[in-house]
């Protein structure tokens, strides 16, 4: 397939897509710093994740890649090239907005065949192209349609369809799901998966769900207030956040302050009230030194169960709350120095619920930990 | 034990709710019923029962040459006019939807001045202008161009040059209007699609426009074929519109000619907003200008 499109548009495809850098860009608008010093080593292929609250500059970053916005500072390089100066039709990139950006006068077809029409494709390959994007993103015979008579997942696959017609190396999404229901959000994700294997081009994706970013990406860049706070796989930021600010934008997190009363084996071994808490990895910490340790509420458990026998950090504490969402079982606990901890424990008839006022030792490992 | 039968609440059969804006209009539709509806009858019964119940009014409507050449001038004004106040004002409509909120009501206030002044001072003005002894042949002479004043005065150039100075603002605001209420991702996917500038205007600005274009035309092309005192004003012998026969006709007292002319005016324009409100967009510009 990659063959015929190839002579069609006329541009080497081969199946491979493109790398993207970013060289400590930075936009001001009215001096004030959207994105303010961002490097980013996208490698050729990659499904990359720009991950952030609104106003942490990543749709920002985005149209300084695509080509909507001129930064301030730095340079953007596609394969090598400085694309700077390249105004956005010139860039041979595929993008798919949030609220889909569909032409509301042309049918799918002539939606999806724009960027062929652009690159002086005839009307029959023209034709053949939009039919086999149709094909990939499962709306065959939707042609005639226009995008009025679309629901809303099928507009945003005609999107997506019009993105990747023409072969693009680098497809860029914001927040293409945004304006969708959970469901048909958790679908499609999967179906961008498919898409990403099945094209094995660049996907560069904004969002602001932080699960969606750990479900399609292979590496995620968690933007803050203009600069990537951390980059890495979901395991790494999930396993490992740099921050207390990625800490708590990437699922939940217990967070303890204690004072670091050695170091054992690259290991952090500090005081939290009346326990000592071991953690690993995490930042550099010095002896003497007030840090803050933080632990994901289902790495936790409670010390009598035979699961928790090994766990090396323990806390004793007092149940205050208890919330049963199902799946799980919820749990606030309130520790010595007004430390509350939040346990998620899964659910299961053999598991013994606790009660409020139940004092309770809660347990977790040491790898588990990290310093924040 | 008695048992109480409770009788069910009476709604009263008149809302409040429902009748309150029926109501507030009421005073205007009476108003229009006295004076715009009750003396459009009576002129259009005219046409047909003076001096007799007959339609030999009508009939000598089509034999007679001089309506057929005034009915003529008058479509062909409305057309150059309207097309002029296209061209004049769809790129100004463009800059207004492009600028920033600052310069654009300025843009804006400049549009809307003509507004401020009465249209027979406007046409005074370009009497000024054009005039033989006005102040365009006095420069075109002065700097040499010209030896003798050219007639530009009581031509039918002056007419369409008037009107559509007076009339731009009607096309220019529902241009705009539909320009600004285009969503700005879709010239952006254009271009990351591969569009360069002029054809992302081409391809989807344009496009998207028209029923803008559709409204302003409308608007413009109903308001020329009345229009009165400018062709009167600045105009030739040979410009005699529509407007114009009809009140040399009352002046002669010849009430039921001129309210046949009328009603052939008024046919052409209710003509014209039937095919209108069948184009195609044009449906959904009345939603959004009523929501």
């Amino acid at each position: 397939m990659d063959g015929t499109i190839t002579l069609a548009v006329g541009r080497p495809t081969a199946g491979h897509g493109a790398s993207v850098v970013l060289s400590n860009i930075e936009k001001r608008f009215d001096s004030v710093g959207a994105v303010r010093g961002v490097t980013l080593d996208i490698r050729s292929g990659e499904f990359l994740t720009l991950l952030g609250p609104s106003g942490s500059g990543k749709t920002t970053t985005l149209l300084m890649i695509a080509g909507f916005e001129t930064p301030t500072v730095g340079d953007i390089a596609i394969d090598g090239n400085s694309v700077v100066a390249l105004p956005p039709h010139r860039r041979n990139i595929g993008m798919v907005f949030q609220n889909y950006a569909l032409f509301p006068h042309m049918t799918v077809a002539e939606n999806i065949g724009f960027p062929l029409k652009q690159r002086g494709v005839d009307r029959a390959t023209r034709a053949r192209l939009v039919a086999e994007s149709l094909e990939l993103v499962r709306l065959p015979g939707y042609q005639s349609r226009y995008p009025r008579q679309l629901s809303g997942g099928q507009q945003q696959r005609v999107a997506l369809a019009r993105a990747i017609v023409f072969r693009p190396r680098l497809l860029l999404m914001d927040e293409p799901l945004g304006a969708l229901d959970k469901q048909l959000r958790e679908s499609l994700q999967l179906e961008m998966r498919r898409l990403h294997a099945e094209l094995g081009i660049t996907f560069i994706y904004v969002t602001h769900d932080q699960a969606e970013a750990l479900t399609m990406s292979d590496r995620v860049a968690v933007m803050n207030e203009g600069l990537i706070a951390q980059i890495g796989t979901p395991e790494d930021l999930y396993d490992r956040p740099c921050d207390r600010f990625v800490a708590s934008f990437i699922g939940e997190s217990n967070f303890m302050q204690g004072v670091v009363r050695g170091l054992e084996d690259g290991m952090v071994v500090a005081d939290c009230g009346d326990a000592t808490v071991r953690a690993i990895g995490g930042r550099i910490a010095t002896v003497g030194e007030t840090v803050t340790l933080a632990t994901r509420p289902e790495r936790l458990g409670f010390a009598d169960t035979p699961q928790c026998a090994t766990r090396q950090n323990r806390m004793a504490g007092t149940i205050a709350e208890t919330v049963f969402a199902g799946e799980h079982c919820r749990y606030l606990c309130h520790c010595a120095g007004g430390v509350s901890i939040v346990l998620k424990e899964p659910s299961s008839a053999t598991v013994r619920r606790r009660v409020v006022g139940e004092s309770v030792e809660l347990a977790w490992s040491i790898a588990d930990t990290v310093v924040v | 034990m008695a048992t109480v039968a409770i009788a069910p609440v009476r709604l009263p059969r008149v809302s409040w709710q429902r009748i309150g804006p029926i109501l507030l209009v009421l005073p205007l539709a009476l108003y229009m019923l006295a004076f715009y509806l009750v003396p459009l009858a009576s002129m259009l019964l005219r046409s047909l029962a003076e001096p007799s119940w007959t339609l030999d009014n009508y009939r000598r409507l089509a034999a007679d040459s001089v309506f057929l050449e005034v009915f003529w001038t008058t479509l062909r004004t409305a057309c150059v006019v309207t097309l002029g106040t296209i061209l004049l004002g769809y790129p100004v409509a463009l800059a207004l939807s492009r600028l920033r909120r600052g310069a654009a009501t300025m843009v804006l206030i400049v549009v809307l001045l003509p507004f401020w002044t009465s249209v027979l001072v406007r046409s005074y003005a370009w009497m000024v202008l054009l005039g033989r002894h006005g102040v365009i042949n006095e420069l075109l002479i002065g700097v040499g161009l010209i030896g003798a004043p050219l007639r530009l005065l009581n031509t039918s150039f002056a007419v369409h040059i008037a009107m559509i100075h007076i009339l731009l603002p009607y096309m220019i605001l529902p241009i705009a209007s539909v320009l600004r209420q285009i969503d700005g991702a879709l010239p952006r996917a254009a271009a990351g699609l591969g569009a360069p500038p002029w054809r992302v205007f081409l391809h989807v600005v344009l496009p998207l426009s028209l029923p803008g274009v559709a409204a302003g035309s409308l608007l413009v092309f109903v308001l020329s074929l009345g229009f009165y005192i400018t062709p009167a004003l600045v105009g030739g012998p040979r410009d005699l519109m529509l407007s114009m026969l009809i009140a040399q006709q009352v002046d002669l007292l010849n009430w039921p000619y001129a309210a046949c002319l009328s009603a052939a005016l008024l046919a052409v324009t209710l003509l014209l907003i039937a095919a209108f409100q069948r184009l195609p967009g044009m449906r959904d510009l009345l939603r959004t200008a009523t929501r």
